[in-house]
């Protein structure tokens, strides 16, 4: 065996071993990597820090009333946090509507305080600039229910109808795309970037896409409600923009909210 | 006076770990705003951890560190109900400290 003979041997076990570390390496797929991730900083979450603020807000008297929140009426009755979220949206006597938690907070916010509601709606997404007050209330009042099994009714007919229009709003193809939600959200195993998309026809993908949101977004370094998150979706399918808490937007929470019940509410979450 | 920290100090086996989520914006200087002009540095440049009164962890932070840092670490000792503090300081001369008990 001369000496070349001798480098080629090496040529090819080196070749050979660096295959075999990247076949290990293929082995782990982008979303393993993410949820290594959210485990490694799980108890780090920044979303807590929304939560605190929303507490403080909760806690504090505000408006033209200076009235606290504490009398708010979530479903659980007046003042009651805990465990309210998986109970939403629903019925609600008092305003003879279908609410959901940011919709049930911005009545809190206008009878018990005074705030007037253009206030709070017109910029009722966090920025950079400026965290939102509401945002902050549903981060603290979403954490109440940790643990918690989602169980939202459709006993009353008016949950029905809306469980009914937010599917009919699931499956509704327009706009410039003639896009639907359904059409990135009802195929497994499909991906948007890096990031693998929910199947909400999937009871397990509909039951842990839901219970994660509201989250801390880390690529923007705010917690993002479930308003907002449905807002971007709009925006992304180019619709126009829904209003904030709209009877759509509540239909469509109340669709997506049906499909996670039985799962444990696990939220603030944490997304790339 | 900056916002406060969250920490968790736990002592298992005779090492105690603790964790720090702490609030900051970590502003790197590089980034512009809404309105064009660059948003100055503002971030945090020391961290302290203390036990006891004995200083178990000392850490330079810079620009390359993110928005509200996550920091784990352990040391040996510890014992339930003592305390553990830990406090930053950041470039602009803001401080702030929060001190936590050890559980079991």
């Amino acid at each position: 065996m001369n000496i070349s003979n001798v480098s080629k041997v090496f040529l090819v076990l080196s070749l050979s071993t660096s295959y075999a570390a990247m076949a290990a390496e293929g082995d782990v797929s982008d979303s393993d990597r993410i949820a290594q991730y959210r485990e490694m900083i799980a108890d780090g979450n920044p979303a807590e820090f929304d939560e605190m603020a929303g507490e403080e807000l909760w806690k504090t008297p505000a408006g033209p009333k200076k009235a606290t929140l504490e009398k708010c009426n979530l479903g659980k009755g007046p003042g009651v946090v805990k465990g309210a979220y998986a109970a939403l949206p629903r019925y609600f006597k008092d305003t003879r509507k279908v609410q959901d938690l940011e919709s049930r907070l911005l009545t809190c916010m206008t009878t018990l305080q005074g705030i007037p509601e253009e206030q709070i709606t017109a910029k009722p997404f966090s920025s950079d600039q400026k965290k939102s007050d509401i945002s902050s209330l549903a981060t603290y009042v979403v954490g109440q229910s940790k643990g918690i099994k989602m169980a939202v009714s459709l006993k009353h007919p008016k949950e029905k109808e809306a469980y009914e229009i937010g599917q009919r709003i699931f499956y509704y193809r327009a706009g410039p795309y003639d896009f639907a939600c359904s059409t990135c959200h009802a195929t497994s195993d499909v991906r948007i970037r890096m990031q693998d998309l929910p199947n909400f026809n999937v009871q397990k993908d509909a039951q842990a896409a839901y219970t994660s949101w509201p989250a801390y977004r880390v690529s923007q370094g705010l917690t993002r409600s479930f308003q907002w998150r449905l807002n971007d979706c709009f925006r992304q399918q180019r619709f126009p923009e829904p209003k904030f808490a709209s009877e759509a937007t509540i239909a469509l929470t109340m669709f997506l909210a049906v499909n996670a019940n039985g799962a444990e509410y696990a939220g603030p979450g944490l997304k790339r | 006076m900056g916002n406060p920290m969250k920490i968790r100090a736990a002592v298992k086996e005779g090492v105690t770990e603790v964790k720090v989520l702490m609030q900051h914006n970590m502003e790197t200087g590089l980034r512009k705003g809404a309105d064009g002009n660059l948003i100055p540095a503002w971030f945090i440049t020391e961290v302290k951890a203390q036990y006891q009164g004995r200083t178990v962890l000392e850490a330079q932070f810079g620009q390359s560190v993110s928005k509200n840092p996550y920091l784990l670490f352990r040391f040996k000792g510890g014992a339930a109900g003592e305390k553990v503090s830990i406090s930053w300081v950041d470039n602009t001369g803001d401080s702030r400290t929060d001190e936590v008990a050890i559980t079991a």
